[in-house]
Formats: C-alpha cells, sequence, structure tokens
C-alpha cells in the first residue's frame, strides 16, 4: 500500500493543563477526501491546526508528504507549505487587498512567474470558483458564500496537492453549502487533490467525504468509509448522527446549585 | 513561595517579552535588502511607500503643530527667566539646543507613537483575530517581512525626517516669539540659530530617532502578533502598544542623551 501522504502519530495537546488532543493517530491517503467531524470542544480545530503546521504538540508528530512538519529545517517546511492549501473558516482574505490581489499573493510570494501570467493564472482560479468578475471587489463587499470560494481560489493557486477546510459550510445558507460541496467534489475530480475537511454539518459531510473521523473529547473514536460510519452502532457517533442533545440543563450540579441558592439543604429533603 | 513563583514567572514573562522582540526585530533587519527599489521583492517597495506616507507625510501637520506650540513654550518659559537677567538673546540658544538634541526627536516619536504605534498594533492584531497572519503562515510567507518590514524600513526613513522638521517648527516658532517680544527679525534670529546648532546635536538628535523609530514599529508590531482572542484583545493591544513604546522612547532617550554626555565628558 502506498505510504499516506498526512500521518499524524500519538498526537497530544493540552492548553493550561487541559488536555485538548490525547495520543491521535490518523492516516490521511492520496487523493481521498478526508472528513473530520466531531462536537465543538472535541478539538478537531486543535488538530487541524496541527496538521498544517502552526502550532507545535505537547508530543507526537505530523508527517506531510513523509516530512515530519515539527523537525524539519525551514526549507523543508516551505515546501510542504507549497503543496498543502488551506481554506480558513471565516475566509481569512487580506482585507487590505482586493480579491484579485489575494490570489495574486502566493504566485507573486513563492513563483518567479511573469506578472501576464499571474493576471492570467488568477483569472483561471477565480472562474473555476464563480468568482471570475468579482476580482476588482475587496473582502468586504463580498458575501458569506463568495469569501470563502474566494479563499478556495487562493488555497489552490499553486495547485496544491493537499487542501484543507475549516468548516467550510459553516454561516452557509444550504444552497450555498451545497454549491460549496460540489466545488470540493469537482476540485477531487479534477486535480486529485487530497482534500482533509473539518466539520460538523453532516449532510456535507456524507456528499464529500471518502472516510470520516470522529473526534470524542479529544480522542479519535472511529475512522471509517461512509457506509460503515453510517451503520455504527456505537452510541457517541449516534448521538451525532441522530442529533440526540445532550442533557446540559438538567444535571445534578444545576440541581444543587438551585438547591442551594433556594437555602435548601440536602438533609431537609 | 508563591511571591518568589510570581516573580520569577514575570521575570520569565518579561525576558520571553524580549526575546521575541530580537527575533523579530533580527528577521525585520534581515527582509530590508528584499524591500529594496528594483534589486528586491516585486510590490514591497511600493507597499514601503504607502507606508512612509502614512507614518510620515499624514503626520506632518500634526508633528508641525506640536513642535511649534513646544518651541513657544520653551520661548516664553525660558525668557520670563532669562528677561530678568537681560540675557534674552540666549533663549534662541535654548530653543536651538533643546530642539535639535531633544525635543525634536522625542516629540516627534510621541506623536508618531500615537498615531502609528497604535494603527500597527491594531491592524496587526486585526490580521491574527481573522486568521490573516495564519493564512500567511501557511502560504509560507513570513509575515514579519510581508506586514513589518515595509512599516519599519517606512518609519526608519521618515521619523528621522520628521524630527527634522519638527524642530525646525520649534526652532520657527521661537523666532515668532522673539520677533513679537524683541522686534529681532528673521534674518537676525536666523544668523543667531546658525551659530547656536552644532552638527553634533542634530547627529544626536537623528541617531535618538533611529532608535525611537525602532521602538515604535517593533513594540506595535509584537503587541498586534501577541493578540490572543477576539476584539477586544486587539483594543488592548493597541493601548499597550502606544504604553510600552513610550515608556521605552523616553527610557531610551534618557540612556542614549547619558552615553553622549559620558562620552562628550571625556
Amino acid at each position: 500500500m502506498e505510504s499516506p501522504i498526512i500521518s499524524v502519530r500519538d498526537l497530544t495537546v493540552s492548553y493550561g493543563g487541559h488536555r485538548v488532543l490525547n495520543g491521535v493517530n490518523l492516516d490521511i491517503q492520496h487523493g481521498e477526501v478526508m472528513v473530520l467531524l466531531g462536537a465543538s470542544g472535541s478539538g478537531k480545530s486543535t488538530m487541524l491546526r496541527h496538521i498544517i503546521g502552526l502550532e507545535r504538540p505537547d508530543s507526537g508528530t505530523v508527517h506531510v508528504q513523509g516530512i515530519d512538519i515539527n523537525h524539519c529545517s525551514a526549507q523543508e517546511l516551505k515546501t510542504v507549505r507549497r503543496g498543502m492549501g488551506v481554506a480558513f473558516q471565516e475566509g481569512a482574505l487580506f482585507s487590505s487587498m482586493s480579491v484579485e490581489e489575494n490570489i495574486e499573493l502566493p504566485l507573486r510570494e513563492l513563483t518567479t512567474l511573469a506578472d501576464p501570467v499571474i493576471e492570467i493564472m488568477t483569472y483561471i482560479k477565480l472562474a473555476s470558483v464563480g468568482l471570475g468578475e468579482a476580482g476588482k471587489l475587496m473582502p468586504q463587499e463580498l458575501s458569506g458564500g463568495m469569501k470563502k470560494r474566494a479563499a478556495v481560489a487562493r488555497a489552490t493557486a499553486l495547485d496544491p496537492e493537499i487542501l484543507v477546510f475549516d468548516e467550510p459550510s459553516a454561516g452557509l445558507d444550504p444552497i450555498v453549502a451545497a454549491e460549496l460541496d460540489e466545488l470540493i467534489l469537482f476540485l477531487k475530480r479534477a486535480f486529485q487533490m487530497t482534500i482533509v475537511i473539518v466539520t460538523h454539518e453532516m449532510t456535507s459531510a456524507f456528499r464529500i467525504a471518502d472516510r470520516l473521523a470522529m473526534l470524542y473529547k479529544g480522542s479519535l473514536i472511529a475512522v471509517e468509509d461512509k457506509a460503515s460510519f453510517q451503520a455504527s452502532t456505537d452510541p457517541r457517533i449516534r448521538q451525532f448522527l441522530d442529533r440526540i442533545p445532550e442533557n446540559i440543563a438538567e444535571t445534578e450540579s444545576v440541581h444543587r446549585r438551585l438547591r442551594e441558592l433556594a437555602g435548601v439543604t440536602g438533609a431537609g429533603e | 513561595m508563591s511571591v518568589l513563583e510570581a516573580i520569577g514567572s514575570s521575570v520569565i514573562g518579561q525576558l520571553s517579552y524580549l526575546g521575541s522582540l530580537t527575533t523579530q526585530f533580527r528577521s525585520a533587519l534581515g527582509a530590508f535588502p528584499r524591500l529594496l527599489p528594483f534589486a528586491g521583492r516585486r510590490g514591497r517597495w511600493r507597499s514601503a511607500l504607502k507606508q512612509m506616507s502614512a507614518i510620515g507625510v499624514d503626520a506632518l501637520p500634526m508633528v508641525a503643530i506640536v513642535a511649534a506650540c513646544g518651541g513657544s513654550i520653551l520661548a516664553i518659559q525660558s525668557a520670563s527667566e532669562l528677561s530678568q537677567f537681560g540675557a534674552m538673546q540666549l533663549v534662541v540658544d535654548i530653543v536651538v539646543i533643546a530642539f535639535t538634541r531633544e525635543l525634536g526627536p522625542l516629540l516627534t516619536a510621541i506623536v508618531v507613537s500615537g498615531r502609528s504605534g497604535s494603527a500597527f498594533s491594531a491592524e496587526i492584531g486585526t490580521m491574527v483575530v481573522t486568521e490573516e497572519i495564519d493564512a500567511l503562515r501557511t502560504m509560507a510567507v513570513d509575515p514579519v517581512e510581508l506586514v513589518l518590514a515595509p512599516k519599519y524600513l517606512a518609519a526608519m526613513i521618515v521619523v528621522p525626517s520628521l524630527t527634522i522638521m519638527s524642530s525646525l517648527f520649534g526652532i520657527l516658532s521661537g523666532g515668532v516669539f522673539m520677533y513679537l517680544k524683541m522686534n529681532m527679525t528673521l534674518p537676525i534670529y536666523l544668523r543667531d540659530v546658525a551659530n547656536a546648532i552644532l552638527l553634533r546635536d542634530v547627529f544626536t538628535g537623528l541617531v535618538k530617532s533611529l532608535v525611537f523609530a525602532t521602538i515604535i514599529v517593533q513594540v506595535g508590531c509584537i503587541e498586534g502578533f501577541r493578540v490572543k482572542g477576539g476584539p477586544e484583545a486587539v483594543g488592548k493591544s493597541a493601548t499597550s502598544a502606544v504604553v510600552k513604546s513610550t515608556f521605552l522612547v523616553i527610557f531610551a532617550d534618557l540612556f542614549i542623551t547619558a552615553m553622549f554626555y559620558m562620552a562628550g565628558a571625556k
């Protein structure tokens, strides 16, 4: 079997004494769409930030294309980053630059292409996400969906092998979210990109995923293909899939506190 | 024990701040060759020019007004004392020496720190909050080179220029006072200024202005880069940028003044 393009081993992360990730192992293969699922606070965004090398883990390793991104030379890290495009949750477009300049930036910074070539490439990237006419606009003038598509155009500017999405459908209406799903599938088909997506949007996850990984309180509890994930009997996965609410208002600690506030002691009952 | 721990952790915090400041300063200096016109990377020089306009040209009116006020105040205050000894002509010397050595660079630094230091930290802090800085890092683009270095290069050029303008306006406003009070005409005033001005003082002032520019840009930017959390943290970083840089500017001023004094005393 081919070696995985991203390989996470024993990834452990704590913030201020609180364990966020607990020895997570995950292999992502070439050309697959891996969806990282999990409730809020499950550690999925933290895991993503470690995969894209924005933070260093307490222990464990992350290998991208065979390179340990936390123990490599600056040059190697640069190579890894060139091969990886990231589309952030809110787009993270540079607000002082037009949409066009945003997409041109990686091309200008990391290649020696001539200006006319850069202009053509920028237009192609923008047109491929349906923003061919929006190049001159400023990011503030775009709608939420347009911002995300512009972010995709920027992330794919250097034709990366790996494309990473942080919550692509968050804050989008269902139609725009579906358009974004189709765009992701198109990118996979057309360029054989490996795509990693963090989301909690189930409809979108099942539409685009090849495999799904589920994080639960900092641990990876399942890495499975779509069919077996949907058929899972694990109560933690079922709760997520069947949208069963956690009883947050009726806990023992709430009752105790209410009794305290009312001046009723346990002995009086 | 807890007191010792508190002192220790505060010292470690300050040292780590100083450490990141040094690293940032070094990589900003390292990026300078790529900022130069023609020889540097495309777009960088243009970005530095933009910053020169924002930090320098836009600050000129305020620097001029502050310096003119400062010059008048100094002239009035010293005149009220010196007139008792019939030494009014010394007012010119006082204004000239004070502005070239001290007030020109200091007033300029305070204006630039308030205007641009806070703007740097707010701009970069917002970029941190909106993940723009993260986006740059994932693109393998160094945020220090792209965002900070043009500001630094610009400040190193315009702050000394503003300092010269500040001294000029301060000294001229002293001239206006002397004309009103003593009927001293401009040519005579300028002749006295030319006699009082020393190249060494101008040089001291310019050295100071370069150090102040470094403090304002580096502190302003690091406060932005260290933003954690949301919009509230951006506001705090802007305050802290101005407070820290003003404090450090005055401290550095004392240090440099003492150095030149000791060097001159030999």
